[in-house]
């Protein structure tokens, strides 16, 4: 895989509607992009949080049942205060509830890589490689960030992801250096996931004036620290990372998603949706 | 409406919370002080309410018997995760999914104790996760009824969680020290358990019309199955032969009967229905003031036995998500067992970073 993979130019909505200096963007307009940029990072770890609650009971031992849902409580955790935050900076005053469970498909802002079905450990652990490397870059970044919540969130979460990295490079170098069977099965993972990592890297709009005005971070700034640990972990697992794809993921972060998403919303929001107003 | 209309938290709500499990401590730490000036065979530490400890002598019919019951409450543990899990993708709230998931991660937590538990009998947990896998080995049948809609994850909390602790807290003070060790540290779990449990009905039975339909269905299917969680009747006229209550007690791995048990339950739990605004699907239930205990119908014990036979509504459903996901995860155990050996390492890998 290369930086090839990676397309700095921002999609969609030009750079050039905020691309003004950080202190000309309007207070609304800056609030509006914070809440947006919240609503991305919250449901990156919301969806993730769900999809690693698929493993719990069906681990392949015990140990693993505990941690893979220890790393799925921490992201729900750092969901939940992203939620709320971008409920407060919207002005909508939507609750992590009400954001979870009563958007649509099209309003949620999520990389298609957390959205991705449940499939064997060894994708598993190459998502997890991918997400929390690059999970562990954002949040250090983001402790500096000029909105207090952010970097309160992010000063928590630095420590909980870096395990959540450990945990899957330790998972990376047992199974590339393994069984000759498991060196198979995670280098499948790791070239199934390849598709969907560039995405994560990709700068857009709400990216780009959240980090000019000193809230956010570019993704795309992330990129070489994160690929750095992934590699050197690929490599001592006498694996190599796959030569890129003929097809990469996009679109998430404008509410765009791949066909899992619509099926794990309604799963995930069924019960809530079937009472409105009841509390529980 | 129904008293006060919040939760005490200073007020009891389980078997957990009466300080038994602080006493067993307690008099776990004294006994095991005075261990050296007592006697050191089997008899004597039993007959000084001493620990008896993995390098200890101990008759070959006293083992096995552990190893099965702390086996059966290992895979209980396992299995139990399977019910609630269930609910995890569909929780109403992402507080109530937190609570969930922290709880079926307790549970594995649970399971793994106890299998360690019963490794210090000579046993290993592939041996035993084995003999659960092709069905020599039980685990409790509570968990073959299924989890139906939301309440459900309330009332196996309450009731299910109640029952478990009521026959683990005397656990605290079993006679062989690894299981009442690892039982102590359950019961402070399953204290969280069930109050998690009540809540969830407490909230439901204050909500709407719906959700209250929802906590009285869940009571209603779960009271029955819960009773049934102490035993077949071990006293009286009504006791069933082939139990093992009595050579259990005799070797301090039991301290009640199956009977008491379910009495001290009963108790417990009609006034916590109450303060729910739930009622319990039994009309023979009521105070007895001559014995201060509440009376109970009589439990369809051929339910009990239909469904430890593999009968009930889950039990092919449970196992075979066991065994599958054993299965599939084989490949990774042995690339770490792999791992491991090439690399003589009993820890982690220091990776380049
Ligand atoms: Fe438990
Ligand atoms: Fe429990």
């Amino acid at each position: 895989m290369s930086r090839n993979a990676i397309d700095t130019s921002v999609s969609d909505h030009s750079v050039s509607d905020h691309s003004v200096s950080g202190s000309s963007v309007s207070d609304t307009t800056l609030t509006t992009d914070a809440a947006a940029y919240c609503l991305q990072l919250g449901d990156d770890a919301l969806i993730y949080a769900q999809r690693l609650g698929d493993w719990i009971s069906r681990a392949p031992q015990i140990e693993e049942d505990m941690a893979l849902a220890n790393v799925g409580l921490d992201l729900l955790g750092q969901a939940r205060e992203l939620l709320t935050r971008a409920g407060q900076l919207d002005g909508t005053g939507r609750s992590e509830d009400e954001l979870a469970y009563l958007r649509d498909e099209r309003q949620f802002h999520n990389v298609h890589l957390v959205e991705q079905e449940r499939s064997d450990f060894g994708f598993e652990m190459a998502r997890m490689l991918w997400f929390a490397a690059y999970q562990c870059e954002l949040y250090a970044a983001l402790a500096n960030s000029s909105d207090e919540t952010i970097a309160g969130v992010a000063g928590k979460a630095v420590k909980e992801v870096d395990y959540h990295r450990d945990h899957a490079s330790q998972w990376v170098l047992r199974l590339g250096d393994g069984t000759s069977t498991s060196y198979v099965r995670m280098k499948e993972g790791l070239e199934r996931v390849a598709p969907y990592v560039a995405e994560l890297f990709e700068d857009d709009a709400v990216s780009v004036a959240v980090s000019e005005a000193g809230v956010g971070t570019l993704p795309s700034s992330l990129w070489d620290s994160a690929f750095g640990h992934v590699s050197r972990v690929v490599a001592q697992a006498t694996l190599t990372l796959p030569t890129d794809s003929t097809w990469r993921s996009r679109g998430g972060r404008q509410g765009i998603h791949s066909r899992p998403m619509g099926f794990l919303l309604a799963e995930m929001q069924h019960i809530a949706r079937s009472h409105p107003g009841a509390t529980w | 409406m129904y008293g006060n209309d919040f939760i005490d938290p200073d007020e009891p709500l389980n078997a957990a919370e009466f300080g038994d499990v602080d006493d067993a401590v307690a008099a776990a730490a004294t006994t095991a002080a005075q261990r050296a000036e007592g006697g050191s065979s089997f008899e004597a530490l039993l007959a000084a309410d001493q620990r008896i400890e993995p390098r200890d002598e101990m008759p070959e019919a006293y083992r096995k018997t552990l190893i099965r019951q702390i086996a059966q409450h290992a895979h209980s543990e396992i299995i139990g995760m399977q019910p609630e899990g269930n609910w995890i993708s569909r929780a109403p709230s992402l507080r109530r999914k937190a609570i969930l998931m922290a709880k079926v991660q307790d549970e594995a937590g649970h399971g793994l104790y106890l299998y360690a538990a019963a490794e210090t009998l000579g046993v290993d947990r592939a041996e035993l996760l084995d003999l659960l896998h092709s069905g020599k080995q039980k685990y409790s049948s509570i968990f073959n009824y299924p989890t139906l809609t939301w309440a459900d994850n309330g009332a196996i909390g309450w009731l299910v969680d109640g029952a478990a602790i009521m026959n683990q807290v005397p656990l605290c003070r079993c006679s062989y020290g690894p299981y009442a060790r690892a039982m102590i540290r359950v019961c402070k779990e399953e204290s969280f358990h069930q109050r998690q449990g009540f809540e969830i009905l407490w909230t439901l039975s204050r909500g709407t019309a719906a959700q209250k339909d929802m906590a009285q269905d869940a009571a209603n299917r779960w009271w029955w199955p819960a009773l049934m969680m102490f035993g077949p009747p071990d006293t009286g006229d009504a006791a069933t032969t082939g139990g093992h209550t009595a050579q259990s007690m005799a070797w301090g791995i039991k301290r009640f009967s199956n009977d008491d048990l379910r009495q001290k339950f009963v108790d417990m739990t009609v006034p916590q229905a109450a303060k729910l605004g739930l009622t319990l699907p039994d009309p023979d239930l009521r105070f007895n003031e001559e014995t201060g205990h509440w009376d109970f119908g009589a439990i369809d014990w051929s339910e009990l036995w239909r469904v430890l036979k593999g009968d009930g509504a889950c039990n092919a459903e449970r196992i075979e998500r066991r065994v599958g996901a054993h299965h599939e995860g084989a490949w990774v155990r042995e690339a770490a067992n792999a791992y491991a050996a090439r690399h003589d390492l009993g820890q982690q890998q220091e990776y380049v970073a």
